[in-house]
């Protein structure tokens, strides 16, 4: 069984292939079969292998399947192979299952929209690439995987791309992401002079040797191969892209923005988790940029009224939990939040999307209002995602999640008070803004109406979804809850454990202390915007800096796109365009001359007559 | 006889100057038939009377008449085409300037080859009819053949075709008609 | 008698030469063609002196030739000269320019 795990990427990329080629002649019900069918068919193969894998004892869990010698130039010869471990498990099990439940979301939500077979291709292709990237063994198939969903995700933000504004939200992903990409492509190419391989296992296998801890080639790897985490995962400093990628249709922002692919950067940091450890400042910095991040998002999402930004904001701040996490050691609470930010934050944005298209897309939330009895599905499951979101305490899986977090933030070894601090603030933020959302969606008095009702292929998925936001927390239960360690026991197989500092905390005041603010939040939310009714949003000038994000989207105009553009205008016509440019001008001259010697007069060509005449006797008297 | 030929070419040449330099068409064909006849003594002197005598009869009586008849028939005397040119002498130059260089050409690669003793011999007409009708007689019945497609060809070119319009309309080609005459 | 094949020779390239000017300059039609009648004379011209100064009839056989041709063409000539008259109503060449 664990012999078909290429069929697990293979499948997606193979339902593109036949979208791609021939989707346009298939009736719209075979392409949603072939395009939710391929994942559907993944998922059920990640759950058996899964199965078969997690019956192997714990120090035989990894699983290698070579499929092929990509190319061989002088030494350097990766291959076409995929590598199994519990690490990647989780990954490719939460990118099929979740990416299964949004394809049948989007079977319904997408149906009346052109372009049907198009989408599936790209969602598969999508979801091709990013199994790629996460079952890749050596850095330049995942760098292959990396770029694969970077392509998608400008494709499929811009999906609609008949209207202009979407077409610019979709390159301003591309390029901003793409400056991440050369700072990772940079950092490979040292890795490879360092070790003369890219092979992951044989890298962090010779890493220990050949760097030494703190030193300037530890630092300067792990901080390139972060600038590339940085740029997918819409971390300061390049953050800009998301609130943007908005543009696209939901499901696109549930699968690419929130489940998937913006966690790509987590993925790497962990994978390369030997390469960071060498180098403490690095990890300091990883923990630094996720708590600013955090904050910054945070500040911003309470001063939205799209609802699709606020979940925009909402996304890159839990994100910056997950670095933080990962920056002061805690590697398995880090992908246990993933996991379940997956669940809750797809359920959110598919909800999301469900209240968009019956309200006719309306994404005003201060144009919304009392759907709380006319779409009551959608309401109970967007406030199961909201509750765990917020990290409602003790049955939300988002409290085990984001608690394990702060409580690292603290005492692991890496951690600090002021990381501390600046995860908390974040979580009395994060269900502040959560609940202005549920309020203002859900409650009150109903501004737009409802116009489509929808259906069951809409419905079902968020229903799973909720059902693995409340449980799925119960595989990783804190210390004094019943110590439940399913989920770190497998994360660690593979991870390392995480070292707690020797100082005395004691974590049930931490947790009392998530409580109260999650709590407090809901409350300051409930006062502010369910009591009082509010009808439009005028946002004064300091509002509108938190509103732009900080105004980064203008600092990075003045700094970069303007200059780059100045001179890009003033190099229009330089000597190398000028040369081209005469030979065109010189041969519209020359041909204007010509065309005077044909001007139907007798005379003239009797003229010609002689003028050759003359030339053919002198050459034959006088040569 | 140097004498004879050589004011017989001046006369021919300075004809055909004026032929070529006259704004009325009457006046240049009257100098073509000069011209033509100085060639015919010219013919003459070289000893090729047959040929002096077919270009008297042929040539200047009864081409040059078929120029003088369209000449006629169009009403060309005044030939304003011509006075309408208003760069006067400046049409004229290129072209003399090439033919002068081709004339110089010509002379240039006669008088290279070894000049030649001054003979004449006079060919008579009973050789030139022997040759005609024996050696080139397919050349002959082909002349035949070539004149009688010459006048197929003008009858048929020459011929006005009746345009028949509806009777509204002939009244305006009447007028047409008159206003050509 | 004491020409000399040259001096004939001469003769037919300047009346050919003059021939050729005229067609060159004139734009009246019926100009041209008298420029190209001189021309055919000087052939003529040509071939007459080489029969004489080779002895041969074939010069003057020629010569027939030459004029049976050119009355062939003059008459077809002039024949299209009516044409075009009926057509554009002047004889001037100028007119005749739309094939560029």
């Amino acid at each position: 069984m664990l012999q078909l795990l290429w069929l697990v990427p293979a499948l997606p990329f193979s339902g593109f292939l036949i979208l791609a080629l021939f989707g346009k002649h298939f009736p719209k019900k075979i392409q949603a079969i072939i395009g939710s069918g391929t994942i559907g068919v993944a998922a059920l193969l990640v759950i058996s292998i899964g199965i078969k894998f997690l019956n192997l004892p714990s120090h035989e869990q990894i699983f290698n399947q070579t499929l092929w010698n990509w190319f061989s130039i002088s030494g350097f010869s990766p291959s076409i192979a995929f590598h199994l471990d519990s690490l990647s498990l989780v990954f490719i099990f939460v990118i099929t299952f979740v990416g299964f439940l949004i394809h049948l979301y989007s079977i319904e939500y997408m149906s009346f929209d052109e372009g049907y077979a198009r989408f599936f291709a790209y969602m598969n292709l999508f979801v091709g690439s990013m199994l790629t990237l996460v079952l890749a063994d050596n850095l330049l198939l995942m760098y292959l995987g990396w770029e694969g969903v970077g392509l998608c995700s400008y494709l499929l933000i811009g999906f609609f791309y008949k209207d202009p504004a979407n077409n610019y939200a979709a390159r301003k992903a591309f390029i901003v992401t793409r400056v991440g990409d050369t700072a990772m492509l940079v950092g490979l190419f040292i890795l490879f002079v360092n070790f003369g391989t890219l092979n992951i296992h044989d890298i962090l296998t010779a890493a220990p040797g050949t760097i030494a801890i703190g030193s300037t080639l530890a630092l300067t790897i792990a901080l390139l191969l972060l600038g590339g985490a940085v740029g997918k995962s819409a971390q300061l400093p390049l953050q800009v892209w998301l609130p943007d990628a908005m543009a696209g249709p939901s499901p696109v922002s549930a699968l690419i923005h929130a489940a998937t692919m913006v966690t790509a950067g987590v993925y790497l940091i962990a994978r390369t988790n030997v390469l960071f450890a060498l180098s403490p400042l690095a990890m300091t910095i990883v923990a630094i940029v996720g708590a600013l991040t955090l904050l910054l998002a945070g500040i911003s999402a309470l001063f939205q009224y799209d609802l699709k930004r606020v979940l925009a904001y909402s996304t890159i701040s839990q994100i910056g939990y997950m670095f933080l996490a990962l920056g002061v050691g805690a590697w398995s609470a880090g992908i246990f939040h993933f996991m379940i930010h997956a669940f809750f934050k797809a359920l959110l944005f598919l909800a999301g999307g469900a209240v968009i298209m019956a309200l006719h897309h309306e994404q005003d939330m201060f144009k919304m209002g009392g759907l709380r009895k006319k779409l009551p599905v959608i309401f109970w499951t967007f406030l199961i995602g909201s509750a765990s979101l917020a990290a409602l305490p003790l049955v939300t899986a988002g409290f085990y999640s984001k608690d394990a977090i702060l409580w690292f933030s603290f005492s692991a070894g890496n951690g600090s008070v002021w990381l501390w601090l600046a995860g908390f603030t974040g979580a009395f933020l994060t269900s502040i803004y959560t609940f202005r959302m549920v309020f203002l969606t859900f409650y009150g008095e109903e501004k737009t109406h409802v116009h489509y009702n929808p259906g069951k292929l809409m419905t079902i998925p968020l229903i799973v979804l909720a059902i693995l936001t409340t449980f799925g927390g119960f595989i990783q239960l804190p210390g004094n809850f019943g110590h439940v360690t399913i989920f770190s026991n497998l994360i660690e197989n593979t991870l390392p454990q995480t070292v707690l500092k020797s100082v005395e905390a004691h974590e049930w005041l931490f947790q009392i202390l998530s409580a109260i603010i999650s709590l407090s939040g809901i409350y300051i939310a409930y006062s502010m915007f369910l009591k009082k009714t509010v009808s439009t949003y005028n946002p004064s000038p300091f509002q509108q800096f938190f509103l732009n994000g900080w105004n980064f989207d203008k600092l990075y105009d003045t700094l970069f796109v303007r200059p780059f553009v100045a001179i890009a205008n003033s190099n229009k016509s330089d000597v190398v365009d000028r040369f081209f440019d005469s030979i065109g001008i010189a041969f519209d001259k020359l041909s204007k001359v010509v065309s005077f010697t044909q001007n139907g007069r007798l005379n003239w060509y009797l003229t010609g007559i002689v003028i050759g005449l003359i030339l053919t006797i002198s050459l034959m008297l006088f040569l | 006889m140097n004498i004879l030929f050589y004011i017989a070419s001046l006369i021919a040449i300075i004809a055909s100057i004026m032929v070529i330099t006259r704004h009325n068409a009457v006046h240049a064909l009257l100098y073509l038939v000069l011209s033509l006849l100085a060639v015919a003594v010219v013919f003459y002197i070289s000893g090729a009377p047959y040929a002096a005598a077919l270009e008297i009869i042929v040539y200047a009586g009864a081409i040059v008449i078929l120029f003088v008849f369209v000449v006629m028939m169009l009403n060309l005397d005044k030939s304003p085409e011509d006075e309408k040119s208003k760069t006067g002498y400046k049409t004229w130059i290129v072209p003399t300037v090439l033919s002068l260089v081709l004339i110089v050409e010509f002379i240039y690669a006669f008088l290279t080859n070894n000049p030649l003793q001054a003979k004449v011999q006079v060919v008579g007409v009973k050789q030139i009819a022997v040759s005609l009708f024996t050696t080139y007689l397919l050349g002959a019945e082909l002349i035949g053949i070539l004149l009688l497609a010459g006048i197929v060809g003008a009858y048929h070119l020459g011929r006005t075709k009746k345009r028949n319009l509806h009777r509204y309309l002939e009244v305006s080609q009447e007028s047409d008609i008159k206003e050509n005459e | 008698m004491g020409i000399t094949f040259e001096e004939q020779l001469i003769l037919a390239g300047t009346l050919f030469m003059i021939g050729f000017v005229g067609i060159l300059v004139r734009r009246n039609i019926l100009f041209m063609l008298m420029g190209l009648e001189i021309m055919m004379n000087s052939a003529g011209l040509v071939f007459i002196a080489a029969g004489s100064r080779f002895g041969q009839p074939d010069g003057q056989v020629m010569f027939i030739f030459i004029i049976a041709v050119a009355a062939a063409e003059v008459s077809v000539a002039l024949a299209l000269v009516i044409q075009m008259f009926k057509h554009f109503k002047t004889v001037d060449t100028e007119s005749l320019n739309t094939l560029k």
